[in-house]
């Protein structure tokens, strides 16, 4: 069993589905930070078999709509003086506003410099389309 | 202040009062004439078009108003890399109004957030062209008496046609509407106006590969072109151009009182045998778009009260 220090302050960001853990730090741009962030995957789970955890010392804020919308299975443990002070689950976000590109391009959004805005069309298949294009965004 | 970019944006409501504003604009034009004097309407025409513009400058002229623009991308300072954003900030301080068409999609979107005039889109890309959508709806309502009802075979490239997907947005609005889609399995509906438009509203549907074996049904045989500035590669244009032409001896079999539609420009589509017949109304169709524009332009400029919500008749 591989070790890793527990957080005094920080976030740890619990059952991402196994094989998502790079994408939520990528999309959560985990890499500016300077502080110590540490990713395991494949880690032991009693519900899914398998899950990545991520856990990031001295920040006790991230962005739930971009944890929502690549893995609303996870759960997001905000850690302070060594205890757990609070257990967050990220919800399927309406709308995503820069978090992903359109990849159409015929959309206006290839050339103009604009917010690329993703709107929820269909809850249960978590597809997203684009605002303007209404191209439907392919992972 | 309220925009056209999407055929939704006016609820059914609105768009069969504007409709209505339309039919009474074609019945007593004159009455009309000044109603737009010392306006403006700037025609943005990114991508090239001939029915659009003129219709739209047409539409204007008859209102008693004035238009000035450009019709295609060189003539405009998107050369030189001025944004979407940046022309209709600009413009807003030149017309009154403003019909965009351009060749990226969500184009006149963008222009909208931006803009301190009413914007038109007059089509972007493959997406959306809702001004052809009222014209389709207009000719409709015009041959039948209300849209309700109504059986459509909607034929031809129904992939990257963007009246059609237009239309279909807009049609799944009435009451017992029947559609089929006729198309090659090439060029078939996308699937998400399927599943996201058209399965949620109840109204029956079928895909057909041959006009044939629906023809007796129709009430409004809805024609389109397969597009060449659609397709990727000159291959798959040439294979699939040729698919559905309708001729007169196809028509044998149609009702009395079918109505053929065509948003225009017909390659070959429809030939020019089947001109002639009573039921081939696409030209008729192509006029009554300048009514449905002129009733546009006095909706959005605020000049024709009683059409949107919210305002007072």
């Amino acid at each position: 069993m591989l070790n890793i220090d527990s957080i005094e302050n920080g976030i740890v960001i619990d059952h991402i589905t196994a094989g998502r853990g790079m994408r939520v730090y990528d999309l959560l741009e985990l890499q500016a930070l300077d502080t110590c962030v540490a990713i395991i995957k494949n880690a032991r789970s009693e519900k899914y078999g398998k899950k990545d955890i991520i856990k990031i010392e001295g920040v006790t804020d991230i962005d739930l709509d971009v944890l929502g919308f690549i893995d609303d299975h996870a759960t997001v443990c905000i850690i302070r003086d060594g205890k757990l002070a609070e257990k967050k689950r990220p919800h399927l976000p309406k709308k995503l506003v820069n978090i992903v590109k359109c990849k159409n391009p015929r959309c206006i959004t290839s050339v103009e410099n604009v917010d690329q805005v993703f709107y929820l069309c269909d809850e249960k298949a978590h597809r997203y389309r684009c605002r303007y294009c209404e191209q439907e965004y392919k992972k | 202040m309220r925009h056209l970019i999407d055929p939704l944006d006016f609820t059914r409501q609105e768009t069969d009062r504007l409709l209505g504003l339309g039919e009474k604009i074609l019945e007593s034009p004159q009455k009309y004439a000044h109603r737009c004097d010392g306006k403006i309407l700037g025609t943005l025409f990114f991508e090239p078009s001939t029915r659009t513009r003129l219709s739209f400058e047409s539409a204007m002229l008859r209102l008693g108003g004035q238009v000035l623009g450009f019709s295609d991308a060189g003539s405009s300072s998107a050369t030189k890399g001025e944004s979407v954003a940046d022309t209709i900030r600009m413009v807003s301080g030149y017309a009154d109004i403003a019909a965009m068409r351009h060749f990226k999609e969500g184009a006149p979107f963008v222009a909208s957030q931006y803009s301190r005039i009413p914007v038109i889109n007059a089509g972007d890309g493959g997406h959306q062209h809702p001004t052809q959508t009222l014209t389709d709806l207009f000719t409709i309502r015009r041959r039948r008496g209300k849209v309700d009802g109504v059986t459509i075979g909607l034929c031809g490239d129904l992939k990257f046609g963007r009246t059609v997907h237009s239309l279909i947005k807009s049609l799944v609005r009435y009451e017992n509407v029947r559609f089929y889609f006729i198309s090659p399995e090439e060029l078939r509906v996308p699937s998400y106006i399927l599943k996201e438009v058209v399965m949620p509203s109840g109204h029956q549907w079928e895909e057909v590969r041959a006009m044939e074996d629906v023809m007796p049904e129709l009430d409004i045989l809805y024609m389109t072109r397969v597009q060449r500035e659609r397709f990727f590669n000159e291959e798959d244009y040439v294979r699939l151009k040729d698919s559905y032409i309708l001729t007169k001896d196809k028509l044998r079999a149609a009702k009395k009182d079918l109505s053929i539609l065509h948003p225009l420009p017909r390659v070959n589509e429809i030939a020019p045998e089947v001109d002639g017949d009573p039921r081939a109304v696409y030209f008729e169709q192509a006029r009554g778009g300048v009514f449905v524009r002129m009733a546009l332009i006095l909706t959005l400029l605020g000049l024709e009260k009683g059409i949107l919500s919210g305002e007072g008749a």
